[in-house]
């Protein structure tokens, strides 16, 4: 006589049934070191990281790929993902890109860098990089402040929005409105695929690692800069829990710097002088 | 047969207790532990092991790669 199992199974044995290898659905990807990441908890960067390494994988191009990370919170970025890595000056990783794309035209080339890296300082060789229409991926991750060096105005802080340097919140009539450094680089004629996303939730994280992948296609086909902007949170700086961080970041952040496709195979699909 | 369908495992030294697993769970199941792992984090844990589907949700919002989701595919 066959007994009811489910009467049978404690809890243990149950769960111990299900973490088996045959029934495995998720697993961080190998290609991160393993190295524990120097981020805050609840930091973007790391999910980043760990999407830009899972399309490597798929795409089965880790000794084709180079990284170039930048100068900010993720400059350790090269301890992290396990495929080559060079370190730039703060804000130059698209023109060392540039040549390390041009030396190896079949490696895989791309950069990683923060809003201050690639929209404060390293404005004019990202603009001109986007404008050359070099073969590499930039992906930019922004937060709308300097996370690293305690949270002061980045070009990206919103309206209004407190920082270290502005505790009454950003003045536009003095310090300017905040830049879309993505809309601006989706006009040049050189861009290809340009795209803004999130990874706060799990649709969005899945939404993101598409437009990784789409990146690193046009790439391959050789087709054009490819320039992924990821909203993020920076939830020390904010001075904010993870959740909430991300929470203020969908109230905030989102209507000024709206999620999506903004060029696709080279033709702009918003109107970006509109959101500009 | 048994009610579980998915479970996973948290890297409990890899987790820093960000809680953006627990909001992203659609059933409920993560709570952070009372107990700290040894940098201090209260790290995640099923609390509801009966509910989880195992969709992956968590694992692939968790900002430090802590998390393994295994599913029995019927």
């Amino acid at each position: 006589m066959k007994k009811n199992l489910s009467e049978d199974f404690s809890m243990e044995d149950s769960l111990e049934q299900i973490i088996q290898e045959k029934n495995l659905v998720y697993r961080p990807t190998r290609l991160m070191t393993g190295a524990t990441l120097s981020y805050c908890p609840g930091c973007g960067h790391g999910t980043i990281h760990r999407l830009i390494m899972e399309v490597v994988e798929e795409m089965g191009i880790q000794a084709e790929t180079i990284g170039v990370s930048p100068v900010g919170c993720a400059v350790l970025a090269y301890d992290f993902m396990d495929v080559d890595f060079t370190e730039a000056a703060h804000g130059r990783a698209p023109a060392v890109a540039t040549g390390i794309k041009r030396l190896w035209p079949d490696k895989y080339v791309f950069t990683y860098q923060g809003d201050g890296d690639l929209a404060a300082i390293g404005t004019a060789e990202t603009i001109h990089a986007c404008n050359r229409g070099e073969q590499i991926c930039i992906f930019f991750v922004n937060n709308g402040i300097y996370g690293m060096t305690g949270g002061q105005m980045a070009p990206t802080t919103l309206e209004g929005m407190v920082s270290s340097t502005t505790p009454y919140g950003r003045n536009v009539e003095q310090m300017g409105p905040p830049l879309k450094i993505t809309e601006l680089v989706a006009q040049l004629a050189g861009t290809y695929y340009v795209s803004r996303q999130s990874i706060h939730k799990a649709a969005t994280v899945r939404k993101a690692k598409k437009a990784i992948r789409k990146a690193f296609e046009v790439q391959k086909e050789k087709k054009g800069m490819a320039f992924v902007e990821f909203v993020s949170n920076c939830n020390s700086g904010w001075k904010m829990t993870p959740n909430e961080a991300n929470q203020w970041m969908e109230d905030h952040m989102f209507p000024f710097y709206p999620l999506g496709d903004i060029k696709v195979d080279g033709k702009l699909v918003k109107n970006v002088i509109q959101d500009l | 047969m048994a009610k579980v369908r998915g479970a996973i495992v948290v890297d409990i030294e890899r987790c820093k207790g960000c809680e953006v697993c627990v909001v992203n769970c659609p059933t409920d199941v993560i709570a952070m532990s009372k107990d700290v792992n040894s940098k201090g984090y209260h790290y995640a844990y099923m609390e509801h092991p009966d509910d989880c589907t195992g969709c992956t949700n968590c694992a692939i919002v968790c900002p430090d790669g802590a998390i393994t989701v295994y599913r029995i595919k019927n």
